[in-house]
């Protein structure tokens, strides 16, 4: 396995090849801010939260691979500015209410939110009219919550490989649809793994609710990100 | 030397940011030595009767008199504060938002189970106030300088952030404090 | 009850050839039916959510009816200034709906479309995948009649064009319009030269000619096309591809359009040239829908090709080079014209660009290496092919040589397609089109840049004013912001949706220049329209997002004046409200009007 050298924010670190940027930060005890990303599915690009520089180019650090020799910035200051715009403009493009969702707490969304500290965000809520599908008998998709990460798309998928749910339409109306028919046929361990592989309240397990209580949820004393942070790579 | 001046309101809220206002518990023996109250829902001052530092607003604006209760805060404020989830992003009352205003009336008042045939009326009197076409939080309305997140924020973090208004401190929450529910 | 079996026995059940089982089924039904979701899924193994998912990303798709004649009247900005307004207006009223509905009979769908290349010619149309160019309110009203009394879009065209567009396969309103024929494009073409020479020299010679030659692409990116071949041939696999891009959806480029009808041979042998270059079997044309008029035509030069020896097995008598074309439709999205989201579209699947690395040379069509050349750049390696690089070279300029089509419109005493050579400057291309009075110009369709006179010695090259062809001229008496939120509009609806920026973030930016326009700005939106395009250029995952912010910050930059004009000056703070507007549904649904009207403005 080749090594692969490379600095993040002047400080050196060791990758194999293969390894996207998210993955060798991580490697190396760096943590770069991640939504969409999924450890085990192909990551896809879609957030563009984990943005990095490299050589005054900006890219996707979960989808671009780690080259010999790369200078990575991780945490200049207009590169986290850049992650809280995206951040808020992911809460203003759909409805999300906190106080009343399920996934509050252990949220990816919110808790990326909360490690940059974002009071309100900079630009206008759109207040969009997202329909509700309560009609599968295991599952809820509550798409005022949906950030279109797909994760949902990559990973629930029937044995013959057909996607249980998909995207439909395009550009801002673009929304996540369950296949009726293999979304009637997901065992509780299948609705179980679609809810948790959804970072944000999106995807409910029916008949489940508020599990957790206040104070030891997820994101509720340490910020996302804390256990690359802190984690054996260090 | 004069007191700093507090003033707060309830706009389209349901006063869940005072009551945790109030949370300060005896807190409030030390605040009302470091300031001063003026127009607010909890005293009976009804009027700015003098220039303000910090205002504090709970709720967004649903209706034209929220929105006219606002922009004389902001006249009568130096600094202009939103509490909580409806100030900050119109809140519980915005899950209205995107329905046309004329469904939800009707919905209420005209087709409602509860409402009696011959009582089928939108209401429509001059002391009522007009309701918005769409529920907006407060920096949509006029310019606000400091936000409290939270449904409603803490007792604690209120208690932090009024205090370091007043003490021209720059505001540094802690993580726990900071939370959207 | 609806069947669906032979359509899809057509296309062999292919999952590759879903655009065009959906094709034949929308044609069929005016729409695709929920018995034809199901049965296209059992047969091409996909859940019916993901065949729906296909449907709804394309324009030209839809689940619910469009009508028996689907009227899509383009929406570009030359239609804006050519007067779609009325013609709008004229179709909704005989119609009898508005644009988006269909009308109470079925009979007829009124909907907007994105530009359709024929922005020489508007205000134009497309029924039923007819094209309809300079249209009048009358003209409308004739033709609304018209479909009602049982007429097919066809019987309803209107006088021939020009050249081709006249032929039995065509017969289509389109005017070509080229109104300057340059050496190369326009140029003397023996058929058969390109690929007789070509076939004559090694493949890696053929390489290092169009290498020579500096050939840069022509769909407005500029990625050389002799390197690009070289990658593609030197990676191994056991298929490489040519892929031609045909999907011209930048608005304000209609040059590919007259490529395909009336050169369309010289496309395919510069095909055919790229792939004895790389190494590959099979050739695709990727055809944007709006230019389907064409379909027909383009498959019968095709056939006569093949008869000719041309393509097929032993192309030329070369003992080991057999190459073929097949042709495969678009269905309506902008983005399809990027090159990855190309070939997933190809792929029949949904539009969405794929991430880089790795790219369409090591990995594109079928994840077989695929050169993806513009229709433009194919059609001139034939002729450098045919001529040699030393000719190519003596035109143009030392880093861009040769010649380019350019596709004028707006207001200009001749809009239509030039063949210039690279290093003319915007004014003498004005002077030539009969634009000299132009207040502004915007090069490189809305992606591009909107330049005012301050930038009129600009040199159309690709180290100045890199185009894949478009210009669109703005007379005096324009109004620019409307020209930038038209672009916006354009933008907004064609992002994929895949990534945040691109999808939200313009959005956002189009609220922000509305409030400005609408006098709602103070000096800092100004700076955050700045910022905010920025951040979406930086962050966005594809071309369209790294352009999309364009047209407002080209204009923030050349037309500062304007935004500045705009701005309330003294306020630090303005806020996107107006109480009265905001009361409007209110006071309409209690039936009064608020007390205080002087309370109603700040």
């Amino acid at each position: 396995m080749t090594e692969i050298r490379f600095t993040i924010d002047g400080r050196e670190g060791r990758a194999t090849a293969g390894q996207t940027i998210v993955e060798a930060a991580k490697a190396n005890g760096v943590y770069i801010p991640v939504l969409c990303h999924y450890e085990g599915l192909k990551p896809v690009g879609s957030c563009r939260v984990c943005t990095v520089r490299v050589g005054g180019k900006y890219m996707a650090a979960c989808t671009q691979p780690i080259a010999e020799g790369m200078a990575v910035e991780n945490t200049a200051p207009d590169l986290e500015d850049m992650r809280r715009a995206l951040i808020e403009m992911l809460f203003v493009e759909g409805n999300h209410m906190c106080p009343t969702c399920e996934k509050s707490g252990n949220c990816e969304l919110q808790a990326l939110a909360y490690r940059y500290r974002i009071m309100a965000p900079r630009f206008p809520y759109l207040f969009p009219v997202r329909e509700l599908d309560a009609s599968s008998p295991k599952i809820m998709l509550e798409r005022n919550r949906c950030i279109q990460c797909l994760r949902c798309v990559r990973a629930i998928r029937a044995k013959d490989g057909r996607g249980v749910f998909a995207a439909r339409d395009r550009t801002g109306r673009v929304t996540i649809d369950a296949d009726r028919n293999l979304a009637a046929r997901l065992t509780d361990e299948e609705a179980r793994r679609a809810m948790d592989v959804c970072p944000v309240g999106a995807i409910l397990r029916k008949e489940v609710g508020f599990a957790v209580p206040i104070g030891r949820r997820k994101f509720d004393r340490k910020p996302i990100g804390s256990d690359v942070e802190e984690g054996p790579a260090r | 030397m004069s007191k700093p001046v507090i003033a707060t309101a309830s706009l389209a809220g349901c006063f869940g940011c005072h009551m945790s206002l109030l949370d300060i518990d005896d807190r409030i023996l030390q605040l009302v030595e470091l300031v001063a109250l003026d127009k607010s829902p909890v005293d009976d001052i009804k009027r700015f009767t003098r220039p303000v530092d910090i205002g504090l607003i709970e709720g967004g604006c649903c209706n034209s008199e929220n929105v006219h209760v606002l922009r004389s805060f902001r006249e009568n404020c130096r600094t202009l504060v939103s509490v909580g989830e409806c100030a900050t992003m119109g809140g519980l009352p915005a899950l209205r938002n995107g329905i046309p205003l004329k469904e939800c009336l009707d919905e209420a008042y005209m087709n409602s189970p509860t409402v009696a045939p011959e009582d089928r009326l939108i209401p429509n009197d001059e002391e009522l106030p007009i309701i918005l076409d769409k529920v907006y939080p407060c920096h949509e309305i006029v310019k606000i300088d400091a936000f409290l997140p939270g449904c409603p924020p803490s007792a604690d973090l209120i208690w932090e952030a009024v205090t370091a208004l007043i003490q021209g401190r720059p505001l540094d929450l802690p993580y726990n404090l900071v939370k959207y529910d | 009850m609806e069947d669906f079996k032979d359509i899809l026995a057509r296309r062999k059940k292919d999952p590759g050839r879903l655009l065009d089982i959906l094709a034949d089924v929308q044609a069929r039904e005016g729409r695709v039916p929920p018995a034809a979701v199901a049965e296209i899924a059992r047969a091409l193994k996909l859940s019916e959510a993901e065949v729906r998912g296909v449907v709804t990303f394309y324009h030209f798709f839809s689940l619910d009816s469009r009508g028996r004649a689907a009227v899509y009247l383009n929406d570009s900005v030359t239609s804006r200034m050519n007067g779609r307004a009325a013609v709008a207006r004229a179709f909704e009223e005989e119609a009898g709906c508005r644009f988006g509905e269909v009308s109470a009979d079925a009979l007829i769908g009124l909907f907007p479309t994105s530009c359709i290349g024929m922005n020489d010619q508007e205000p134009s149309a497309i029924i039923n995948g007819v094209v309809f160019t300079r249209l009048t309110a009358e003209r409308a009203r004739d033709i609304v009649r018209g479909l009602r009394a049982g007429a097919s879009a066809r019987d309803l065209v209107g006088t021939y064009g020009d050249g081709a567009n006249q032929s039995d396969l065509v017969r289509a309103m389109v005017m070509n319009d080229i109104r300057r024929r340059g050496p190369v494009l326009f140029g003397p073409f023996e058929p058969g030269s390109a690929v007789r020479a070509a076939v004559s020299l090694k493949p890696e010679q053929v390489v290092e000619e169009v290498r020579r030659s500096n050939l840069l692409g022509r769909g407005g990116a500029g990625f050389p096309t002799g390197l690009k071949w070289d990658l593609c041939r030197k990676e191994k696999a056991d298929r490489h591809y040519v892929v031609c891009n045909a999907d011209e959806g930048e608005p304000g480029t209609f040059k590919d359009r007259v490529i395909l009808t009336e050169l369309p041979r010289l496309l395919f042998e510069g095909m055919a040239v790229a792939g004895y270059a790389v190494g590959a079997r099979e050739g695709v044309l990727y055809l944007r829908a709006e230019y389907s008029y064409l379909k027909a035509r383009l498959e019968s030069v095709l056939d006569a090709m093949r008869r000719e020896g041309l393509l097929g097995k032993n192309v030329a008598g070369s003992p080991d080079f057999d190459f073929d074309i097949i042709i495969k439709s678009g269905a309506g999205a902008y983005v399809c014209g990027e090159e990855s989201a190309l070939l997933e579209s190809a792929e029949g699947k949904r539009g969405e660009p794929r991430d880089r690395p790795p790219f369409p040379v090591q990995v594109g069509y079928q994840g077989q290496p695929t050169t993806v050349n513009n229709v433009e750049t194919l059609a001139t390696a034939a002729q450098v092919l045919a001529h040699g690089a030393a000719w190519f070279t003596s035109m143009g300029t030392p880093k861009s040589a040769g010649t380019k089509l350019l596709s004028v419109s707006g207001d200009c005493a001749a809009p239509g397609v030039y063949e210039v050579e690279f290093g003319l400057t915007v004014r003498d291309l004005l002077d030539m089109v009969g634009g000299g009075d132009a207040q502004a110009v915007q090069v490189g369709g809305p992606s591009g840049t909107c330049l005012s006179p301050a930038g009129f010695d600009r040199k159309v090259c690709f180290s100045d004013l890199a185009t894949g062809g478009s210009v669109i001229v703005f007379g005096p008496g324009r109004d620019i912001f409307e020209a930038v939120a038209s672009f916006m509009e354009f933008f907004v609806e064609e992002s994929c949706g895949w990534c945040t920026p691109c999808r939200a973030g313009n959005v956002l930016l189009k609220r922000k220049f509305e409030k400005v326009v609408a006098g709602r700005g103070a000096a800092r939106d100004l700076e955050e329209l700045e910022a905010w395009g920025k951040l979406v250029k930086a962050t966005s995952r594809c071309g369209l997002g790294q352009t999309s912010p364009n047209p407002i910050l080209t204009t923030l930059q050349n037309f500062r004046g304007l935004y500045e004009a705009k701005v309330r000056t003294g306020a630090d703070f303005i806020p996107d409200f107006d109480l009265g507007e905001a009361l409007q549904e209110g006071c309409s649904a209690a039936g009064r009007q608020p007390e205080c009207k002087e309370s109603l403005h700040d």
